[in-house]
């Protein structure tokens, strides 16, 4: 049995991070667990620019960004297993993992930072009719054949999801000498950032068809073609709409789901809205010791906020292995109200925010002209005035303690309202 | 010279191959796809039948009864997971109960242990979660669950292990009669056979009318699928069929052998033999059907949809016999369901054929009836699992995440007999990619692998059939050699 004060599962942006902080507060004895072969995660294979904006100032690409977490994190000497995976997690902070060299690990460690990431929704789950041939990826996967293996998956291409990833694949395809015929979006909206629609699409006409969707896909061996049809406001095809494209691969970019079988392992509480732990202002989740960062708690459009959050969760991993954090304070809870999807953290005990505290939330629906207003009671705390809202964009509202401290605080309600700019 | 050639390598192929297997026999396998069991045999249901729904006095009723209590001995010598858990057929009106009353004579009269009629209390201890509108059920505790692909690619391994043929991708075009057999010719080469049994399938009748026999005709009719995540697996117990009525069979909501969910199939005429797409109707029309047994039915855990071409005989039984025009030729047809559950008993009747147009069989001196056991790592216990490593590193190497499997796992099923040569082959034999990511992690280091392991360009590598390839070429590759 081997022990440490902090293991963390994941060596993505998420992981390096929380792990970095940690060493920072005063933690010496870290573990950081990656299954794949190298740190990094995802970020390796996003070769294109664009990170880096608000942590470093400056723009970078996914390798670059994680590098300088990859080196500091060895230059403090904090000890990695690559080539790891983490099979079982309890309550009581065991961990079991294996690897070819060390066979079956069993660690104890005192506190636990999740930072496993998220996974695409592949075909099934949204149920796309049709033919199974090959030629159908979902957009990481392409990516990753494409920038880290150095192979082309196809030659005459059509997107379905217009979600960052598949934006970025547009370009990407195009780039290796591939058709891409259009990126078809269920959404009257596009999911992805808008730079990424003017960068990706606009700049090498692509078109973008917003309320489309692909109602059949053809081909026995390889993929010969896919069916996309109109839909209505509810989201259903209409008939008599269909266009047939002709195309040899198909990228899914239809949505990112948080992993959490370890989680649920370990009978940590999920909120159902983000399929991520719910935590408190600590990053800390349902169960005591067990922090969670990054995608494995809700799908971030950027990585920047990744590392924010990610600090955050080693900083107060930290604190708890000190056992600085503060049980028994009193506890506010944050409540979308009328057109918010979710707010993380789910829940802020006052008396650990030390200096401020920022939710992160995403909005339900494009909206135009509105403000975002954080309530305790009656009485607004924070309003920020926008032309527009989107889902695609994750939206902050920064507290101050003093905010909170503030006498008989109660729970937080943030909603839409109209008014904006 | 073979002695025996069957053509088509899924359930009964495969299952006939390795009985004969026993004896001196030199048997060989023609497969038109590229991997064992790529038709029906892998897009169906996977339940193993009590034996009540077949109409008395009939074949499908015999080897259904016959062949059900076969798979406990069949399972264990092959190493494949098979799980007797029980069936219901659910009513939800007096009508139908009547109905349940039917078959549970019909059931008597075939032959079907244990079977019995239970009431809404009864069901609720077996199936807490059923639906609201159950009344009552036929409960038959012999019924059980299976991979059929799994089935039939252990049997042809074990079948290979004790010296049959297989020729993949080679699709039967031709066959002649000659002095001493047959002469058969496909896309690849030309053999000659002896005695051939004909396992084709939905396309059973073509190979029959190639040696003259019209006797039957195969009509291919398609049932669709879910197939919800493990996640889900534990909501129910039982495979539960709903109450059969004029206007259909109902949807059956089933565990698989390997603790995933399967909901479905419909029942259409389809034009094409090969007609496997999905459509959104259909899927929509299931998913409706089956909420009447359970309401909360997970459906968005649903992983992926298919499609099976089932082999429907307008003889309306099984058809399992030799040639009235050719001599030697024997035609086993229309295997639909329970075709899976019969198919050990067709197996040992087909074999008794050859028995006896033979004039008498020698037994194998040296017949090995167990296959090398599956080294499933999930289920070994911690110790097994450190002592696994130390003696082959591999194993600690996970692969796919979402079912946790080995890179060893992986490297032992492509090289065993009958073997993986494909993405969908691997997955088949190890579940690699049957998860809910569904491959999107796992495919790029399983195509490393196979690549590796067959001496093969990655770039080479497919997904199932021949020309289902995955990769276009390596990045800016140049065209024509210009820049």
């Amino acid at each position: 049995m081997d022990s440490y004060e902090i293991v963390v599962i994941g060596g993505g942006p998420a992981g390096l991070a929380a792990a970095i902080e940690a060493r920072k507060n005063g933690v010496e004895n870290i573990l950081v667990i990656e299954r794949d072969k190298e740190l990094g995660g995802i970020l390796q294979q996003c070769i294109h620019n664009g990170f880096g904006l608000h942590v470093f100032k400056e723009e970078l690409t996914g390798p670059q960004y994680s590098e300088r977490f990859i080196k500091e994190l060895k230059k403090m000497g904090i000890e990695y297993k690559l080539d790891t995976m983490v099979l079982h997690i309890d309550e009581d902070r065991n961990i079991e993992a294996i690897n070819t060299k060390d066979g079956l690990i069993q660690i104890k460690t005192e506190a636990i930072v999740l930072a496993m990431g998220c996974r695409e929704r592949p075909r099934g789950a949204i149920t796309i009719p049709g033919t199974r041939p090959a030629g159908i990826f979902t957009a990481g996967t392409a990516q990753r054949f494409i920038n880290m293996e150095g192979y082309q998956v196809g030659k005459k291409v059509v997107i379905l999801g217009s979600g960052d990833i598949g934006l970025i694949m547009a370009r990407r395809m195009t780039l290796e000498g591939a058709k891409v015929e259009a990126v078809v979006e269920l959404m009257p909206y596009s999911g992805g950032l808008t730079r990424n629609i003017v960068q990706c699409l606009d700049d090498f006409d692509i078109p973008l068809l917003l309320s489309h969707t692909i109602v059949d896909i053809k081909g026995r061996d390889r993929l010969e073609g896919v069916v996309v049809a109109k839909v209505d406001e509810n989201r259903r095809p209409i008939p008599g709409s269909e266009v047939e494209y002709e195309c040899d691969t198909l990228l899914l970019s239809v949505g990112l789901i948080p992993e959490n079988e370890l989680s649920n392992e370990a009978n940590i509480e999920i909120d159902p809205i983000t399929n991520g732990p719910i935590v408190n202002e600590s990053m800390e989740t349902s169960v005591s010791g067990i922090f969670a960062c990054g995608n494995v708690v809700h799908v971030h459009d950027l990585v920047d906020n990744v590392t924010r959050e990610s600090r955050k969760a080693g900083k107060c991993a930290a604190k708890f292995v000190k056992d600085e954090l503060k049980e028994d304070s009193h506890t506010v809870r944050t409540i979308p109200g009328e057109g918010v999807r979710y707010i993380v953290p789910q829940e802020i005990r006052v008396e650990n925010v030390d200096e401020d505290i920022t939710l992160f939330m995403r909005v339900t629906d494009i909206f135009k002209d509105a403000k975002l207003v954080l309530e305790n009671g009656d009485k607004t705390i924070k309003e920020i005035k926008k032309i527009q809202f989107a889902p695609g964009e994750m939206e902050e509202i920064k507290i101050n303690a003093s905010e909170l401290k503030d006498g008989e605080i109660g729970d937080l309600k943030v909603s839409i309202q109209k008014g904006g700019k | 010279m073979y002695d025996v050639a069957i053509i088509g390598a899924g359930i009964t192929g495969t299952f006939i191959a390795r009985e004969l297997s026993r004896y001196e026999l030199d048997t060989v396998i023609l497969e038109k796809d590229n991997d064992i069991s790529s038709g029906a045999t892998k897009a169906n249901t996977g339940i193993v039948h009590a034996g009540y729904d077949a109409k008395p006095n009939t074949k499908m009723a015999y080897f259904n009864v016959k062949g059900n209590p076969m798979f406990d001995k069949i399972c264990e010598e092959l190493d494949v997971p098979f799980k007797r858990n029980g069936s219901l057929v659910v009513g939800f009106s007096g009508e139908d109960m009547e109905t349940i009353e039917e078959l549970y004579e019909r059931g008597v009269k075939n032959g079907v242990p244990k079977l019995e009629i239970i009431d809404r209390e009864k069901i609720k201890k077996l199936e807490p979660n059923i639906g609201k509108d159950v009344v009552g059920a036929l409960y038959a505790p012999t019924a059980g669950i299976i991979s059929p692909w799994e089935l039939a690619i252990a049997l042809a391994e074990n079948a290979m292990d004790n010296g049959a043929e297989l020729y993949l991708n080679n699709e039967v075009k031709d066959i002649e009669s000659t002095d001493s057999g047959y002469r058969i010719k496909t896309n690849e080469r030309e053999i000659k056979a002896k005695y051939v049994i004909n396992c084709a399938g939905v396309y059973a009748d073509e190979i029959s009318q190639m040696v003259g026999d019209s006797s039957f005709k195969i009509t291919p009719r398609s049932g669709q699928y879910y197939l919800l995540d493990k996640a889900a697996g534990e909501m129910i117990n039982t495979v539960i069929f709903q109450c059969p009525r004029k206007f259909g069979k109902g949807i059956v909501v089933s565990p698989t052998a390997h603790g995933n969910i399967i909901v479905g199939p419909d029942n259409e005429v389809v034009p094409n033999k090969d007609a496997t797409q999905t459509t959104g109707y259909r899927l929509s029309m299931i998913r409706e059907t089956a909420q009447k047994s359970l309401e909360e039915i997970p459906f968005n855990k649903n992983i992926t949809n298919f499609t099976g071409v089932r082999a429907e005989p307008d003889t309306g039984d099984f058809i399992i016999e030799e040639s009235k025009v050719a001599k030697g030729f024997i035609n086993v047809g229309g295997i639909k369901s329970p075709g899976l559950t019969s198919s050990p008993a067709i197996a040992e009747y087909v074999t008794g054929m050859v028995k006896d147009i033979s004039g008498g069989l020698e037994e194998k001196e040296d017949f090995n009836p167990k296959r090398k056991k599956v080294i499933r790592f999930a289920e070994l216990s911690n110790e097994e699992k450190t002592e696994l490593i130390k003696k082959d590193p591999s194993y600690g190497r996970i692969i796919c995440r979402c079912e946790t499997i080995t890179e060893g796992e992986i490297v032992d099923c492509i090289n065993r007999n009958a073997g993986a040569t494909t993405v969908d082959g691997v997955k088949r034999r190890t579940r690699a990619g049957f998860g809910r990511c569904q491959g999107g992690f796992c495919m790029p280091r399983v195509m490393e692998i196979l690549a590796r392991e067959l001496n093969r360009d990655v770039t080479d590598i497919v997904k199932d059939g021949t020309d289902s390839y995955i990769l276009t070429g390596e990045t800016k590759e140049i065209e024509n050699g210009e820049e």
